[in-house]
């Protein structure tokens, strides 16, 4: 799949931000006034921020209200949903908390469960898809909500939620990575099933359909980004994962805190990369390619 | 609305023969000239004339080579569309209700006015039906000429799909492949049609008919073991009347 940086920077931000909107509505970070817009801007500006990146790779983006219409079926729009429904409640808890000191308990909890809500939709658009036998997996949901919640933690300076939350998300990246591995080969689908001409032999695609690329290709056979899969992969355990996790053993300060905050930014926007890069589309497999 | 049907009236489809098709991409031009020029926004090419030119198709043309365990390698013309599938992935994935698949025929149709052009739909296909056009930013894929086989406007030979209408080898055929009597139906049942991908589960209503065996006279083993089959016997071991003539008195000479 082509790796769009729109939806890398979406789907890492929004992650953490939703993420941290968690925390802070279980109220573990317990935060009134000025440090709690402070905290509150910065969940914000990360999901919000997120969400706007998102629209930019639309083709109409100014018919982006029509995405609320389908949440029976579709997990964008149920996304879209539940994603305005927990800035809504977060929105509330949080004057609640700047302007009036005042903990609405059970506001902060509806709020928090929307937030797990709307990354574990965005995580169902991509673990829906049967055509990315690499995304098609229970795993897909699990890893972002655990990444979310790890990102979360470390930004509300839940030190030792964090400490124990990253490295359970640590052990589903590799484990998702293990798995995603041998995904297109376990799926059944290959160059035989997809042209129906297996039962006469082996097939090789002998000319595609124009000389030239087209949207297909450059959409869902991308395959210059997987080159460096190995080093990305312990980019992102390292960055990701690992550093954030021994600097929390140190005294920790502001500033370290911040550098295991962008450290952590770093490794999780390594993985997205690959989260894209590296998923295979069975269309690709018309074209000989994968 | 995204949620597909329970069920259609009919199923409309096509019905591609791979023993036919000659490949000579005739269906991929017409298919380009009616929808470039009737409903919706036309499909559109970037950079025709340039170095690197692109554009939207809804139907291209594959060649594949197969490569049986003995023997030649065959060269199979493989041309592809929507498929309209009755578990169509690509409906229910949609955000804005923009895809459909309709409860009178089953056709598989985007309105553009609805799309934001997200590419959902394009990432849930498996056969790379839908093609995102650049110029619009909306999504297009094969309509079946819905516009084409209902249009009263036009004579009754050409109230079928462009590529049908077109195609030189008659390769490619329309029908409804719900009722089991059909043209369509019969031939499937026939040739033994079959479907793209059946285990991604998504029950194309387009089958493909498959290949037919290829004449074994060149390759077929003999009884010496020998791949060339034996010289027939000459029938007529004396010649008569002037050829006979011709024959003895060459023999004298």
């Amino acid at each position: 799949m082509h790796p769009a940086p729109s939806v890398i920077i979406f789907t890492t931000l929004s992650g953490l931000g939703f993420g941290l909107l968690v925390w802070l509505g279980l109220g573990l970070t317990a935060v009134t006034g000025w440090v709690a817009f402070v905290f509150f801007a910065i969940a914000y500006a990360l999901a919000v921020g997120g969400l706007l990146a998102s629209t930019f790779h639309l083709g109409h983006p100014e018919r982006a209200l029509k995405a609320f219409t389908q949440w029976r079926s579709s997990w964008l729009s149920r996304e879209a949903w539940a994603s305005v429904a927990a800035l809504t409640v977060m929105a509330v808890y949080g004057t609640g908390l700047v302007f009036f000191g005042a903990e609405w308990t059970v506001l902060g909890w509806l709020g928090a469960v929307l937030c797990l809500l709307t990354v574990y939709s965005t995580a169902m658009i991509y673990g829906q898809l049967k055509t990315v036998p690499r995304w098609k997996t229970p795993l897909t949901p699990a890893l972002l909500l655990a990444i979310s919640l790890a990102g979360g933690a470390l930004l509300a300076g839940q030190i030792t939620a964090a400490l124990i939350l990253l490295p359970i998300a640590a052990v589903l990246q590799v484990v998702w990575w293990v798995r995603g591995d041998t995904a297109l080969r376990e799926s059944g689908t290959d160059m035989q099933s997809a042209t129906g001409l297996g039962h006469i032999g082996q097939v090789r695609a002998f000319e595609p359909p124009h000389t030239g690329t087209n949207y297909l290709l450059k959409e869902f056979v991308h395959v210059v980004g997987r080159k460096h899969s190995v080093k990305l992969r312990t980019i992102t355990l390292v960055l990701g994962y690992g550093l954030p996790v021994l600097l929390l053993l140190l005294p920790v300060g502001h500033m370290i805190a911040a550098l295991a905050i962008l450290v952590h930014l770093a490794g999780i926007a390594a993985s997205r990369w690959l989260f894209f890069a590296e998923a295979e589309h069975v269309v690709g497999l018309y074209y000989g390619k994968r | 609305m995204t949620t597909l049907p329970d069920k259609t009236d009919r199923k409309l489809g096509l019905v591609i023969d791979l023993d036919t098709c000659v490949g000579c991409h005739a269906c991929v031009i017409s298919c380009k000239g009616w929808n470039t020029e009737n409903y919706g926004a036309p499909l559109s090419d970037q950079d025709p004339y340039g170095a690197d030119p692109t554009g939207t198709f809804l139907n291209r043309v594959h060649s594949y080579e197969v490569q049986p365990d003995q023997g030649a390698a065959q060269l199979i013309h493989f041309p592809k569309s929507c498929l309209h599938c009755e578990d169509a992935p690509c409906v229910t994935v949609c955000p804005t209700g923009a895809s459909y698949k309709r409860t009178e025929d089953g056709i598989v149709l985007v309105n553009e006015t609805d799309c934001i052009g997200c590419g959902l739909c394009a990432w849930a296909c498996p056969y790379g039906a839908r093609e995102m056009d650049l110029a619009e930013g909306v999504m297009k894929k094969c309509t079946l000429c819905v516009d084409r086989i209902y249009n009263e406007n036009l004579p009754e030979e050409d109230r079928e799909p462009a590529c049908v209408r077109t195609c030189p080898a008659g390769a490619r055929h329309f029908g409804d492949l719900g009722d089991p009597d059909s043209d369509v139906s019969q031939l499937v049942a026939e040739r033994g049609g079959m479907d793209l991908m059946p285990e991604q589960g998504t029950k194309p209503v387009n089958k493909y008919l498959p290949p037919r065996p290829k004449d074994q006279m060149n390759t077929a083993p003999t009884q010496d073991g020998t791949a060339t089959p034996p010289m027939l016997k000459p029938i007529a071991q004396e010649a008569k009347g002037f050829i006979g003539w011709l024959d003895k008195a060459l023999e004298k000479l």
